[in-house]
């Protein structure tokens, strides 16, 4: 079986199980659309504050929506014994690594483009020509985002205090991921062209890079016991 | 055991000495050598303890617990372990002193204690990524399972660094560019520099000390534990 088929079967497995029980994403659906009641609530109706606050809302919102979606990334694996089933597969472990990052990517994506809708309809923002522009900015965003916090769910998944871990760890690695996010945002909210922004979206796509990378060389450690 | 105990407490006690003893001149370069600055008077030499603990921290303490973090995955070599704990406590130390004296630089120059400039905001991010690390360290029991997983999570918040400094950096910056690694013609006093040079090398030396100190212990508490 070819390190890509490996990937795959995880991703699939994963997915087919979400489509069944919907569980973590109608829970961070939801969740999401707390959280948009609770940024109302807190800013109150002064659009023009609302709009300058919006990129940093929207990736506040993308990052608590991932905390608690990724912190289960691997909890429904301690299930039945799952966990063994996974290390027992033959081959290069890294692909278990690259198949969740796969799924939480997915997930989280489907999430905030939910969430980016809600927002757009919540606070009446016109959001339609900036679209082509937030997708890429969303998608380098979110894979730095899911490639440390895959890794970091396989940690704290089999530490006693998980729930208060997970962000604690996660949180501080992933500040340049959400400060360049955030920039970019503004600026694809602005109209602005992405060239404006190029040297954030450089440092995403590095900070990517160098994530998964260091992500598939160091997963196999995370799983031996 | 016995037989080699003697020759590394030899050495570890002549490098606390040794670091007492640069400390000592870096104390004295910085209060008395080095010249009262013009405009922020002696309120400045506060730098002569703030900058050599950042550069101590942040360039020294975390790179070694990459190194060390790396060499332990590749190895399992418990004391590759142990240097990558032991350097980030004293780092995370490090940073702490250089944040605090920081502000209380920053009172009277700045006129406020915080504000999020470039470079205070990127010490605070490296002091939290690996407060993390420290804690979770403490959340784990089992030891080889500390070592593995802090391994991986050390070498994450360490390659960070890089990220966060230009992230930071082009998010804003505030704080006068560094007076020391800089190109170009020199614009501080000689006798500053010095007084910085030395006092540097004392915060290495006591970085060193410790490190090999909390080395030992940790060591020690392993096969009391084992």
């Amino acid at each position: 079986m070819t390190y890509a088929r490996r990937a795959w079967i995880v991703l699939w497995k994963d997915v087919v199980t979400e489509r069944r029980s919907k569980e973590t994403l109608n829970a961070l659906v939801f969740f999401s659309l707390l959280l948009l009641f609770i940024f109302q609530f807190t800013l109150g109706d002064d659009r023009e504050r609302l709009v300058a606050a919006l990129p940093g809302l929207l990736w506040l919102g993308f990052v608590l929506s991932g905390l608690v979606g990724l912190g289960r990334t691997f909890l429904t694996e301690r299930e039945n014994d799952c966990w063994d089933g996974l290390l027992l597969a033959p081959g290069d472990k890294s692909a278990i690594y690259l198949g969740k990052v796969a799924g939480n990517l997915a997930l989280m994506l489907v999430v905030e483009a939910i969430l980016l809708a809600l927002f757009a309809l919540f606070f009446n923002v016109d959001i339609g020509r900036a679209v082509p522009a937030l997708s890429l900015v969303l998608l380098l965003g979110t894979v730095g985002f899911a490639a440390v916090g895959t890794l970091f769910a396989a940690i704290t998944a089999h530490v006693r205090a998980r729930e208060l871990l997970f962000p604690v760890l996660l949180l501080p690695v992933e500040v340049p991921v959400l400060l360049a996010s955030v920039k970019a945002t503004e600026a694809a909210l602005a109209g602005e062209p992405l060239s404006a922004v190029a040297h954030w979206l450089k440092l995403l796509v590095a900070a990517d890079v160098v994530y998964l990378v260091a992500g598939l060389l160091t997963f196999d450690a995370l799983l031996e016991g | 055991m016995g037989c080699h105990v003697g020759a590394p407490h030899v050495m570890s006690r002549a490098l606390g000495w040794l670091a007492v003893l640069v400390l000592g001149a870096g104390l004295v370069m910085g209060l008395g050598v080095a010249p009262r600055e013009v405009i922020q008077g002696n309120v400045q030499r506060i730098m002569y303890l703030h900058v050599p603990a950042v550069i101590v921290a942040q360039y020294v303490a975390f790179a070694i617990v990459f190194m060390a973090s790396i060499v332990y995955l590749w190895r399992r070599s418990e004391t590759a372990d142990a240097v990558a704990h032991a350097s980030a406590e004293v780092g995370v130390v490090f940073m702490g002193v250089a944040i605090a004296t920081g502000a209380i630089w920053g009172k009277p120059t700045w006129g406020t204690w915080w504000t999020w400039d470039a470079r205070l905001t990127s010490a605070a991010v490296l002091f939290v990524m690996f407060l993390g690390y420290l804690l979770l360290r403490g959340m784990i029991e089992d030891r080889e399972r500390a070592a593995r997983y802090s391994a991986v999570v050390g070498i994450f918040a360490s390659l960070n660094v890089v990220f966060v400094h230009f992230s930071v950096y082009w998010w804003r910056t505030l704080h006068q560019p560094p007076s020391l690694l800089r190109p170009g013609p020199a614009t501080v006093s000689p006798s500053i520099r010095w007084a910085l040079l030395v006092n540097i090398v004392a915060f290495a030396l006591l970085y060193v000390y410790l490190v090999t100190k909390r080395v030992r212990l940790l060591r020690r508490e392993a096969e009391l534990g084992a």
